[in-house]
Order: structure tokens, then C-alpha cells, then sequence
């Protein structure tokens, strides 16, 4: 039981948990979309000031902002307690791939050297502003990420959320096919 | 306490995501490569439970745990905001690996520096409102 809990799990087991919290969310009275939260956090930060988008009763989200601190402590138990010495298990192509733009073999699930506190740079931090950027703002844009648009959105077969998603792989396949070869 | 059930829910969540590697940067790059199935398994798992699941919702008005019957809102009608807003995320998440819920669990996970990605996304979504009027929807 222990070695089942602390080896990666797979895929399927992964997509049924996943759903299933969909599911009890919408048994709750609330919906599965993570990136709202951005927008509670700008509001409850007062910045409703600033732009009317962010004037609106952020208490009433409070149930996603708790969920947000769950997914915290969740990531902090997986890595405490879950984990065993069994390295990620990345496809050869794209450690090879990587390798070719500097990107050492996978150790753990972020790269060292880009999110390592010892590598930290000013063209790293440039990197994960500019990725942050682009996801707050584009999430918002679009009505929704990964959460709300390709998992709620999809199961609910709407066709904004299959836009969206389209969207996510142009975005996607550009930055890593044309934009990585030349930053990294 | 009426919070708690979404704690324990957020745990759960944090916990699946980073046991089956979906918060790794790696992946989403296996992922944009075409180069393995692992985040297609996971997506196409979660999807396709959940037309089958939202199709049962609907059809017999299933009521969530306070009584009220569990609504689906169609989402506006547009292509250029989801098309610009999805690329736009796109372009970030393969840049950082990582979509918002996975920043979050990468930062529990003890990658601090990924708490710079995140302050950058609060900060991406208030350029958004700010400029909100002024982009085509």
C-alpha cells in the first residue's frame, strides 16, 4: 500500500481524481476553475480601485481561495510524505530534445536550472515573470485555464472552451517549438 | 468550518496533481512535444468522465447538496477572446510549465522561485482589467 502511495501515479488514476473533484465541487453548489482566483486575489488586495473588473464581492469566492491553500498543502504533503526515490520518468525524446537547448536530465519535477534557487538570474526571473504574465493574462482573457476551460468547459462540451483550448496549443506548440530555440 | 470540505477538497487536488507529475515542467514539455501520453491520459481521462458525468447531471436535474439544481452556464459566445486569451496563456504555460492550480502545488512542493511565476500571474490578470475595455471580446 505504502510503495502504491508514494510511486508516481498513472495517468488514469490521475484523471479520475481529477474529475471526481469537478464533480463534488458542482455537488457543493461551486464550479472547477482555479484562475478565478487571480481575479479574487486583485479584488481582495483592493485594486477594484483601480479597474471596475476587480470591484465585486470577492468574499463570495472565499470557498476557491480556501481551496487554493488546500492545493498549497496538498503539494507540501505529496513532497513531505508521498514521495519516493523513484526519478520523474521523462520520455528519452524530450530529455534529448532539452538537452539541446542546455537543460540537464530531469532530478526532480522542475528544472534546476531554471527554477533552482542556485541558478537564480536576471534572465531566469525575466522567464518566469514573463510566463506568468502571459498566463494571468491570457487565463483571464480567455474566461478560464486549464481548470474551467479544458476540463469543466469540455465536459460540458462548450465550444468556447474548445476554442480556448486550440488557443492553449498554438500558444503552447509556438513557445516551445519557435520561441525555446531562441532563449535557451 | 463550512470551508473545510473545500480544504480537504484542495488537498486532495494538490495531492493527485503532483503525485502524477502534472505540475512538472517537464511534462508539459513531453506534452507540447507530442512526445509522450501521460498529459493527454490525464486531460482525456478527466473529459471524457466528465461529458458522460455532466450528460447524467442534466438529464436527471440532479440537485447538489443544498437542493438547488446543479446549473450549467454556457459560456458567451465569442472566438477572438478565447482564441487570443487561449494562445496568449498558452505562449506562458509552456514558457513556465505551469497553468495556475500547478503553480500553487509546485510552491507547497518547496519550489519558492515558482512563487514568482504566480505573482506574476496576479499581476498579468490585473493588466488584463485594467485594459479590459480596450481589447476586442
Amino acid at each position: 500500500m505504502i510503495e502504491f502511495i508514494t510511486q508516481p501515479w498513472s495517468w488514469w488514476f490521475s484523471g479520475i481524481v481529477i474529475v471526481s473533484i469537478m464533480f463534488t465541487l458542482l455537488f457543493f453548489g461551486k464550479s472547477f476553475g482555479f484562475s478565478s482566483n487571480l481575479r479574487t486575489i486583485c479584488a481582495a488586495v483592493g485594486l477594484g480601485k483601480k479597474a471596475s473588473f476587480f470591484d465585486f464581492n470577492w468574499k463570495s469566492q472565499t470557498w476557491n481561495l480556501v481551496f487554493l491553500l488546500g492545493a498549497v498543502i496538498g503539494g507540501f504533503i505529496s513532497k513531505q510524505f508521498l514521495t519516493s526515490d523513484i526519478p520523474i520518468q521523462i520520455a528519452p525524446s524530450t530529455i534529448q530534445d532539452l538537452a539541446k537547448l542546455g537543460f540537464d536530465t530531469p532530478k526532480s519535477i522542475l528544472p534546476e536550472e531554471l527554477f533552482g534557487i542556485e541558478s537564480i538570474s536576471i534572465k531566469n526571473i525575466l522567464i518566469l515573470v514573463l510566463g506568468g504574465v502571459m498566463v494571468g493574462f491570457g487565463s483571464r482573457y480567455a474566461g478560464g485555464c486549464t481548470s474551467g476551460h479544458a476540463i469543466s468547459g469540455l465536459s460540458d462540451l462548450q465550444m468556447p472552451s474548445l476554442i480556448a483550448v486550440i488557443g492553449f496549443f498554438i500558444g503552447g506548440l509556438t513557445m516551445t517549438h519557435l520561441i525555446f530555440p531562441l532563449i535557451f | 468550518m463550512k470551508f473545510i470540505k473545500f480544504l480537504v477538497v484542495g488537498i486532495i487536488f494538490g495531492i493527485v496533481m503532483s503525485k502524477s507529475e502534472a505540475i512538472s515542467w517537464y511534462r508539459i514539455q513531453e506534452m507540447f512535444r507530442f512526445q509522450s501520453f501521460h498529459m493527454y491520459g490525464i486531460i482525456g481521462t478527466a473529459v471524457v468522465l466528465g461529458v458522460i458525468g455532466v450528460q447524467i447531471i442534466k438529464r436527471y436535474k440532479m440537485r447538489d447538496f443544498s437542493g438547488n439544481e446543479i446549473l450549467f452556464h454556457p459560456k458567451e459566445k465569442s472566438i477572438i477572446r478565447y482564441l487570443v486569451g487561449g494562445t496568449i496563456f498558452g505562449l506562458g504555460w509552456a514558457l513556465s510549465g505551469a497553468c495556475p492550480g500547478p503553480m500553487v502545488v509546485n510552491i507547497g512542493y518547496g519550489f519558492l522561485m515558482m512563487g514568482i511565476v504566480f505573482v506574476a500571474s496576479i499581476l498579468g490578470t490585473f493588466i488584463y482589467g485594467y485594459i479590459k475595455d480596450k481589447l476586442p471580446h
